[in-house]
């Protein structure tokens, strides 16, 4: 294993080289650019044997991936806030077809305002759209995922598309100490891609057709169950990872001292890294204070959510979203988690880092400090509360 | 304990390569750890910006900017006024280029400049202000710089930097005794 210096963007390029896709088609948006142009090179110095396709769109992107996967290749392709909204379409054509597509999205805010910063509005808003959901809180993390995101979107029980998402800027372009695993440790790690969801010359099949009112409920339900079954390939693929490559991973998320808090922030992203400091200091101090981190969004982690949960005094979700005239959509989920688990804790929303604000280490005081009136509030972290 | 330091310079002068060639240079070692990133936005030449390196002996979870700094190093004089001082911590230092000299013992000074000139022949001085830091900063060795340069920076540039770096840690050192 090399150490480099290696930033997040540059990281999961490394992870996809070792992943060996055989296509990957994209289109280049701020702050996504970097993994592109790094796959780029790897192909043009044939580090990486891949077909590199330069689309005239997001759109295209996305429909080219599909077209690869459903020929039987390993695709990818990655992308960002405007240019996943615009590939929206396609979106649940590859997952419908049960494409194991892997695309990296760099969280970026959604316009208007126009802004090229972090936030993670572009794919929470896109929660529905049948595709795994990760969020990675560092480099390293970001090349193991993007290493993984093969293992579990393949998974024969799984067959999902799977999306890596990673803070736009404060992830993607900052630089940091990264293990680099060797490529036959790799090899050990991920075998090529065989499907029989294929076009296939020997055995020709119908691929990605229609289905009417009667049956296509039935369609759903599988793809349904197939998401819900990549939990267990989750925990089957960071197991094996562990076992050759020496790093493990806690699953669908990840406890920082919750056993014993009282008060829990709940978030996803980089940004727990800075909760995680902030935990440290006030446990310091004696204060019995927790992080979950949300490791996916999709499959959501019910039982994790409410098990880690299940004893604070109050939790509060802090997140990059807001769902307009509700609340953040991680906070819904999360309090979904909670009623069906009869757990009842005070619950409150932080919305910050919109449009990629700071989100400085006083917030994240503020935050634990404000858990302790257990009122139960939506606030926008820097403006205000905004109660129905 | 985390140091933190913060470059300041105007687009194209390179202060976010000297930043990352400062945190892979620490990161060379067990158990270093370093963060390096550029103030975040579309890249405009001559405009101001700033790049932060975090050097510590654990992994950097926190990825704020700096806002207290251990120390700010400045590549480019008109970007730099007194004010600044107040963002030090109290045993913090500012690195400064420039041909003034000041009264004051946070602040160290050397004529990158000219040695940039003489030196490299042009006047980028990003490379020369990271030898300083080497200079003053007893957390890193000249040598993981120059082997970071080696790494990091295109062939053809490598001769001319890993000498300068060498030239401006001494001369640091120089203004400091004087």
């Amino acid at each position: 294993m090399a150490k480099e210096f290696l930033s997040g963007n540059e990281a999961f390029a490394y992870g996809i080289r070792l992943a060996r896709p055989q296509v990957i088609s994209a289109y280049p948006i701020t702050p996504q650019t970097i993994v592109v142009e790094k796959l780029s090179e790897m192909v043009e110095d044939t580090s990486l044997q891949a077909e590199f396709i330069h689309v005239e769109s997001e759109h295209s992107a996305l429909s080219c991936a599909i077209g690869a996967s459903a020929v039987g290749a390993r695709a990818f392709t990655a992308t960002s806030s405007q240019g996943l909204l615009y590939m929206a379409e396609c979106l649940t054509y590859a997952s419908g077809g049960r494409f194991p597509i892997v695309m990296m999205n760099a969280n970026r805010s959604t316009a208007l305002p126009w802004n090229i910063y972090g936030d993670q509005r572009d794919s929470l808003s896109l929660l529905d759209c049948g595709w795994i959901q990760a969020y990675a809180e560092n480099a390293q993390e970001s090349l193991d995922l993007a290493l993984m995101s093969y293992y579990i979107a393949e998974h024969k029980a799984v067959s999902t598309p799977f999306m890596a998402n990673l803070d736009g800027f404060v992830l993607t372009h900052t630089y940091e100490v990264v293990e680099v695993p060797e490529k036959e440790q790799a090899d050990l790690f991920l075998q090529p891609y065989k499907t029989e969801n294929k076009m296939d010359l020997a055995t020709p099949r119908n691929l990605a057709f229609s289905v009417g009112p009667d049956h296509n409920i039935a369609f759903k339900y599988k793809e349904h169950v197939g998401i819900l079954n990549a939990k267990k390939a989750i925990l089957e693929a960071e197991s094996k990872f562990a076992e050759i490559f020496g790093r493990k991973y806690s699953g669908l998320t990840e406890s920082y001292h919750t056993e014993d808090a009282d008060y829990i922030i709940i978030t996803l992203g980089s940004i727990a890294g800075l909760v995680k400091e902030t935990v440290d200091k006030l446990r310091a101090q004696g204060e019995k204070v927790g992080l979950l981190r949300l490791r996916y969004m999709r499959p959501f982690p019910n039982e994790e959510v409410a098990a880690a949960v299940k004893n604070a005094k109050a939790i509060g979700v802090l997140e990059k979203d807001i769902s307009f005239g509700n609340e953040g959509t991680v906070y819904t989920n999360v309090n979904s988690a909670l009623q069906k688990a009869g757990i009842s804790v005070p619950s409150s929303n932080y919305i910050g880092g919109l449009g990629g604000r700071n989100i400085p280490e006083e917030e994240i005081l503020y935050i634990f400090e404000d858990l302790k009136n257990e009122k139960g509030i939506i606030e926008f972290l820097g403006v205000g509360g905004a109660k129905a | 304990m985390m140091i933190n330091i913060r470059w300041h310079g105007r687009g194209g002068q390179g202060a976010f390569t000297a930043a990352r060639l400062l945190g892979a240079a620490y990161s060379f070692h067990e158990n270093k750890y370093a963060l390096a990133f550029p103030s975040f936005g579309p890249e405009r030449r001559g405009a101001p910006i700033q790049a932060f390196t975090k050097l510590d002996e654990k992994p950097v979870a926190n990825r704020s900017e700096v806002d207290h700094a251990d120390y700010i190093i400045f590549l480019d004089d008109t970007l730099f006024s007194e004010k600044v001082l107040a963002d030090l911590k109290p045993e913090g230092k500012v690195l400064l280029n420039t041909k003034r000299s000041y009264d004051d013992p946070r602040i160290l000074t050397i004529d990158a400049d000219s040695i940039a000139l003489e030196f490299l022949k042009q006047p980028i001085t990003n490379t020369i202000m990271l030898g300083a830091f080497a200079g003053v900063f007893e957390g890193i060795t000249l040598a993981d710089i120059q082997e970071a340069i080696r790494l990091l920076m295109p062939v053809k540039l490598h001769a001319k930097n890993i000498g300068v770096v060498a030239v401006a840690s001494y001369r640091i050192g120089e203004e400091v005794v004087g």
